[in-house]
């Protein structure tokens, strides 16, 4: 099957004929379209990439973030990869998000398959997507403090050892007699009693 | 059966600054299902059972709870991420030569091709392009480790299924290709062969004939294979009709690769957006009409035979020349000149000691993974790390849609239906 193969060229002179009061900046940039949209207008701009039926932008690759910490003004950028499988095109839609709200709101009803990318990146950047159905960490466990892609996570960062899931569970350790190596409930290891053990271990 | 654990216990939230309130759930596993009363004749209660995250028959460290109503699975928790490693947090730190060994582990089965396929993002950025017998080389190798991808996905689910002889045809089919990769690279699995600009090696002497007997090896593997499970009535039973996803499901599932064309979508990114001379091979698409796990089983078998297609009119063709481009500040100079002068020597440290510097600005660039659509999407800042990088990962995004395809289903359908998504946990989790 050979579909027609459309100029990206094309692609632009529709966005700005159909939906140029959304777009705050289109730029070409290494062969790819980049558009640029305020938060509150992503919505309307995907549902109208998605439904148009010159643009037919059906299938949500990807969903990222950036963060640009103090070298911009606004803090966050997310990045929205739309393809549309009839023109064969490729969009990169850009939001930027300030660091005291950052909110957008989900994708997740207008493709199914934003669910796990848009997680991914609350896990990773702390940025929510209000709307969303199941907004949990994904690749981190739910204990873990703060969010490892943001640039002020430090690159080695520790995080505490968590509680024990169960504590209700007894603890076979709980019923020796001998002092515990390792203390669960305070998450401390304790210092060992011999001497030499002590010498090894500086 | 698991009992509920009635404890719920606080954790401190850091963005939120104030104590969250988190539910243990099941067995201290962290979930939101409970029990729940069925309205069936019987007044029960369903079941909720934790398989994973090292299960015997799911190959991949992955939990999926499954809230089961007798056999029939009414909801499912899928839980990833116990492979995460932060690799987009250590492409940080790194330049960006120095990811090429961390993108060897992403899709450990087929390590080459997310080494070009950073290499050609890195390149898209630097507005270059490598070497015609370099693409060429890239092709070959890529396609080869598509093979050995297909190779392990239907091996080990066709194992699963209790193929066991499936399963060693294929590892033997696989371990004569893997003899290539690490002819040619020097290693099996984490290879580290790409290279901004380029390959690292030239093939070896004599490759093309050794190429041609693996091949005969690994067709005559297939055909057994074949002959073993397309008309299996166990393997037909297990594998039909399960999972389906409509061609518009797919799509809003944002699926590619063999999961999208066993639906019958017509997108390989190797057709549509044609990378390193993809365009120059005769090659075709082969395409599932139902979107069930046996149309996807089908679609790889067909892709393995266009790959070892492409692989031969590759090598036919070769191109002579360079196999990296001329640039010094991209790849390194021989060794003669870097010990016999002073501009050499300069080049040559410039580029370990700082890296490769693409200009500022961002690309994603996208190539047809063993899985389906491998993005890369960099963010340069101009110095010699990249200032973001992320991948777009099938596997991840693939494992989004098993929920769906499992409601309503026996729990025994979950083994065919995990298998067929090739879920690979370095890819995963990353």
């Amino acid at each position: 099957m050979e579909r027609e193969r459309r100029s990206i060229e094309d692609l632009k002179q529709i966005l700005t004929a159909t939906c140029a009061e959304i777009i705050e900046e289109s730029v070409l940039e290494l062969g790819d379209l980049i558009l640029t949209v305020k938060a509150s207008n992503l919505t309307e701009l995907l549902r109208l990439c998605r439904d148009s039926k010159e643009l037919s932008f059906n299938l949500l690759v990807d969903i990222t973030a950036v963060d640009w910490l103090d070298s911009r003004e606004v803090r966050f950028e997310v990045v929205y990869q739309l393809l549309s499988l009839a023109n064969l095109w490729r969009l990169t839609i850009k939001v930027a998000l300030s660091e005291d709200s950052p909110e957008i709101a989900t994708a997740t009803t207008l493709w199914a398959g934003a669910n796990f990318l848009e997680r991914e990146v609350w896990d990773m950047f702390g940025i929510r997507f209000t709307g969303h159905p199941d907004l949990r960490r994904i690749l981190m466990y739910d204990e873990f403090i703060g969010h490892p892609l943001r640039k002020d996570y430090p690159v080695q960062g520790k995080q505490p050892r968590i509680a024990l899931r169960m504590p209700e569970v007894e603890n076979t350790a709980r019923r020796m007699q001998r002092p515990e190596l390792v203390s669960i409930r305070t998450s401390k290891v304790s210092a060992p009693k011999s001497q030499s053990a002590e010498g090894s271990r500086e | 059966m698991l009992r509920v654990a009635e404890s719920s216990y606080k954790i401190y939230n850091m963005t939120q600054g104030k104590l969250l309130e988190v539910d243990v759930g099941v067995g201290g596993i962290t979930t939101s299902f409970r029990p729940r009363a069925l309205g069936d004749d019987l007044h029960s209660e369903s079941m909720i059972v934790n398989m994973g995250p090292a299960h015997p028959a799911t190959h991949g460290t992955i939990r999926v709870v499954v809230e089961l109503s007798g056999e029939k699975i009414i909801d499912a928790d899928v839980d990833v991420g116990y492979l995460h490693r932060g690799f987009e947090k250590m492409c940080e730190t790194v330049d960006y030569n120095q990811v090429m060994p961390y993108t060897d582990r992403l899709n450990y089965v087929s390590p080459l091709i997310n080494n070009f396929g950073w290499c050609l993002t890195i390149e898209k950025l630097l507005g270059i392009e490598a070497p015609k017998r370099a693409q060429y080389i890239r092709v070959i190798l890529s396609e080869i480790s598509r093979v050995s991808d297909h190779l392990t996905c239907l091996g080990a689910s066709a194992m699963e299924l209790g193929a066991f002889t499936v399963m060693l045809y294929m590892m033997e089919a696989r371990e004569s290709l893997w003899a290539l990769i690490e002819e040619v690279t020097g290693a099996r699995l984490t290879v580290s062969y790409g290279r901004v600009g380029g390959v690292k090696d030239d093939l070896t002497e004599g490759f093309a004939g050794r190429m041609q007997d693996a091949f005969k090896k690994v067709r005559e593997h297939l055909a057994n294979s074949d002959r073993l499970l397309t008309r299996n009535r166990i393997f037909i039973d297990r594998m039909c009709d399960i999972g389906i996803l409509t061609a518009e499901e797919a799509i809003g599932l944002s699926l590619t690769g063999p999961m999208l064309r066993g639906s019958g979508v017509n997108y390989d990114v190797r057709k549509a957006f044609p990378y390193s001379s993809y365009e120059e091979f005769d090659f075709e698409v082969p395409l599932g009409t139902k979107g069930d796990n046996y149309d996807r089983f089908l679609v790889r078998l067909n892709e393995m035979e266009q790959s070892l297609r492409i692989c031969e009119q590759a090598i036919a063709r070769l191109p002579q020349g360079a196999i990296i481009v001329d640039d010094p500040h991209i790849a390194l100079v021989s060794k003669d000149q870097v010990y016999n002068s002073i501009d050499g020597m300069i080049n040559h440290f410039e580029l370990v000691m700082y890296g490769v510097k693409p200009p500022k600005g961002s690309a994603y660039q996208a190539v047809e993974g063993g899985n389906g659509e491998l993005g890369f999407y960099v963010v340069s800042d101009g110095s010699g790390k990249p200032y973001r990088a992320h991948v777009g990962a099938p596997s991840f995004i693939h494992m989004g849609s098993l929920r769906k395809m499992l409601l309503g289903r026996n729990l025994s359908d979950l083994i065919p239906t995990f298998g067929m998504i090739n879920m690979i946990g370095g890819e995963c989790d990353r």
